[in-house]
């Protein structure tokens, strides 16, 4: 009926157009629909990239615009290569990324665990404990700038009235021994609920029927968790700790707002650096050069950690 | 019928010349870029009178300090037309006047005959000239600046503190005028109990992310005896720059930070340092002298508990303060160039420029600082005047940008982060700035 209804239709449509729709194949009619987002990927995130990596041979500076810019081959390169501030950067940058991971991954996943027990009042406290996910990063980290102030902050006096020592000693973001920590705290208190998010995710997709089965077998608690629990869940876990990594390479806006990289340099991560360089000193060659060195490192690592993520799903 | 038209065509008519009114209006308006602070609200107070002289309108754009100026290179660079006039940072003259983002303003003050001979000798270098000490003019002197220091006058008269003060250092408490002397009277306020209240000896320039620690220590080093290059040889720097004066300098303000400034004070600039004067924290507070102004007013510490003092002498007697302050230019990409620099002449009228002052903005026209009854107009005039005259800039080249980012991560790793020392760090700022005019083919 419906197809008849189809050739009617067809039959009734007049020569001219009818043509003119033929023209059109499905393989271009596709096309068609997504060309738009096509061309826009192409103008803000493929051309930029190409430009990048074109200046990142250059010395051009985005100051300077009537200044002749001159190929400088690799030696950009080579100068962020063999620059010892750089190097300090990026060790700030592993340190921070791996503390955070480690701290988000172990609270997240211990969180997800206890939610998962689904206990009275669970919803509550998920809800509760995702709150500091869904808040601006601007707002966290004013938020904690005044937590952190030795003189008023709420933080300061927590910890003197558990240690003892006075507040106005406890300086989170002027010593340069607690500094670091103080990002990683927030770092941590904010994102662990996304962490858990996913673990949770992990947990609840585990069958009942296996846990049944280990309970037949008389497989103790801890039995269950090492042999069931961890391994169907890690898949997620490591989830978790690509998207965590990947952003916490990056991270920019919760150092900006705590420390601005200090005290001295002590917290300047390499998204903190490349912003000097690049908006500060204009220095835009140099500056495409270290962006394209951190794409390339965030690549191959992520790329690296995908393989082994899906030699765990294989499993 | 006929009525109804009629309606339609008064309607039509008062539409279209309502619009032609209001384009006239817009057409006209110059827009005046700035920082968001005390002064700009001064002048836009100001500005009313020149729209009402002329017709013109003003809007502002107003931009807080720490993203000022990454916001204005960013538009001078893209050749935006959001500027008409900018009241730029000394230190982007050089930049600006070779990037072509100002308009040369020579011409124009032949013109006009606004002679730069009627303009304080320090500001029309710090904020007019490039290349300076050159006669070519890229900016008028608009708002004198400079770092200075206040104090608490109510806290340094208690005699009981005068009294302790007088056996413990041998002399009498008061403004220092050395910085032996102001070290001395921070420690013997550090962590005293005054009013029931923990008060702390100085609150100093200590920011990583701008200008801060920079403009701070700079302020120390230059009565030590640090100089930017060789007089007789541009861009020569070993020696000058890292001189063991400059050394002994920079090891003073670190002793400083260390002894005397209240907690957590390792990211502060001037929005920190009023906060903490205005909140009773400290009883002395470098700072740039536009601050004072609001000072003054504050009912907590302002008034008769607010004493004013020029940058203390260095060891060997020298006495320098660092310069702040602006010139106002007109931005070559803007359409409105005439219109802006009718605004220009009008600012540099004598009558504008003593308004200007008793509004909060600190002139630079000998006019008006120099008038007998200036000393007297303001309680921290005579402070701002005597500041003024011993004013040194940072670089003011091109490449200021980058100059400054070396210098705040050197004094920053060793004064607030406490890495290495204040030879390394000079050491390493000659390195750092070599290759910045290497990399600018100026060595």
């Amino acid at each position: 009926m419906l197809n008849r209804t189809a050739e009617n239709v067809a039959r009734a449509t007049p020569e001219p157009l009818a043509r003119k729709v033929r023209g059109i194949s499905d393989k271009g009619l596709a096309w068609l629909f997504i060309s738009p987002t096509i061309l826009l990927l192409l103008a803000i995130n493929i051309f930029p990239l190409f430009w990048a990596i074109y200046l990142s041979f250059t010395n051009y500076r985005a100051n300077r615009p009537n200044e002749v810019v001159k190929n400088l081959g690799l030696a950009n390169y080579q100068r962020i290569l063999g620059d010892k501030d750089v190097w300090i950067a990026m060790q700030t940058t592993a340190h921070f990324v791996f503390w955070t991971i480690l701290l988000q991954t172990l609270i997240g996943f211990t969180l997800a665990w206890l939610i998962d027990r689904k206990f009275r009042g669970h919803a509550f406290w998920t809800t509760l404990i995702l709150v500091p996910m869904m808040l601006s990063p601007a707002v966290v980290g004013n938020f904690w700038r005044f937590l952190y102030e030795p003189q008023i902050g709420l933080f300061s006096y927590v910890i003197s009235f558990v240690s003892g020592i006075p507040p106005t000693d406890i300086q989170m973001l002027s010593n340069v021994s607690l500094a670091p920590w103080s990002i990683i705290i927030v770092d941590t208190w904010m994102w662990t609920p996304y962490v858990m998010l996913i673990c949770l995710a992990g947990l609840r997709s585990i069958p009942e029927y296996i846990y049944e089965a280990a309970e037949v077998d008389r497989a103790s608690n801890w039995r269950q968790f090492w042999s069931i629990t961890l391994p169907m869940a890690l898949p997620f876990i490591m989830l978790a700790v690509l998207f965590r990594g990947i952003e916490n390479f990056k991270m920019f806006d919760m150092v900006n707002l705590l420390t601005g990289g200090g005290p001295g340099s002590t917290t300047e991560v390499a998204s903190i650096t490349l912003k000097r360089q690049a908006f500060e000193s204009w220095r835009t060659g140099y500056s495409s050069a270290f962006a394209i060195i951190l794409f390339v490192a965030v690549f191959g690592l992520a790329n690296i950690y995908v393989k082994a993520l899906n030699k765990v799903k294989q499993r | 019928m006929k009525s109804s038209l009629k309606l339609a065509l008064g309607l039509a008519s008062a539409i279209s010349a309502s619009a032609a009114v209001s384009n006239v209006a817009h057409a006209e308006d110059l827009t005046l870029c700035w920082a968001a602070w005390d002064p700009a609200n001064a002048l836009v107070e100001l500005s009313k009178d020149f729209t009402k002289q002329t017709g013109i309108g003003m809007k502002f754009e107003f931009v807080p300090w720490t993203n000022y100026a990454d916001r204005f290179l960013n538009e001078l660079n893209s050749h935006g037309k959001l500027c008409d006039l900018i009241i730029g940072d000394s230190q982007w003259i050089g930049g600006a006047a070779e990037n072509g983002h100002y308009v040369k303003l020579n011409d124009f003050f032949d013109k006009e005959k606004i002679s730069m001979d009627d303009f304080v000798p320090a500001t029309v270098v710090g904020y007019s000239e490039w290349p300076k000490n050159t006669p070519n003019y890229w900016a008028l002197p608009a708002m004198g600046d400079v770092v200075g220091w206040t104090y608490r006058k109510d806290w340094f008269s208690k005699p009981e503190l005068q009294k302790e003060f007088k056996e413990k250092y041998g002399w009498d408490l008061g403004p220092p005028t050395t910085f032996d002397q102001l070290k001395q009277i921070a420690e013997f306020f550090q962590k005293r109990q005054i009013d029931g209240k923990t008060v702390y000896g100085a609150s100093i320039y200590t920011e990583r992310g701008s200008e801060g620690i920079t403009m701070g220590a700079m302020d120390v080093l230059y009565s030590y005896g640090f100089q930017y290059e060789n007089p007789k040889k541009p861009y020569e720097m070993e020696g000058f720059v890292n001189s063991d004066k400059a050394v002994k300098g920079l090891e003073f303000y670190k002793a400083l930070y260390d002894c005397c400034t209240p907690p957590g004070a390792s990211n502060s600039y001037m929005g920190e340092g009023v906060d903490a004067f205005k909140s009773g924290q400290v009883a002395m507070h470098m700072n740039f002298t536009f601050t004072w102004p609001g000072l003054q007013k504050d009912e907590n510490v302002g008034g008769d508990k607010i004493g004013y003092f020029v940058n203390p002498k260095g060891p060997d007697g020298d006495q320098f303060a660092q310069l702040g302050g602006q010139g106002i230019s007109v931005v070559s990409y803007s359409d409105k160039q005439e219109a802006a620099l009718k605004y220009i002449k009008w600012f540099a009228n004598k009558d504008v420029q003593a308004k200007w002052w008793s509004l909060g903005g600190y002139s630079c026209l000998n006019a008006v600082v120099k008038d007998p009854n200036f000393p007297a107009s303001q309680p921290y005039a005579q402070a701002f005047l005597d500041s003024m005259a011993i004013v040194k800039d940072f670089w003011a080249e091109p490449s200021y940008a980058p100059l400054l980012q070396a210098s705040q991560k050197r004094f920053h790793d060793y004064v607030v982060a406490g890495q290495g020392t204040a030879k390394e760090a000079l050491d390493g700022l000659v390195k750092d700035w070599t290759q910045i005019f290497q990399d600018d083919g100026k060595i």
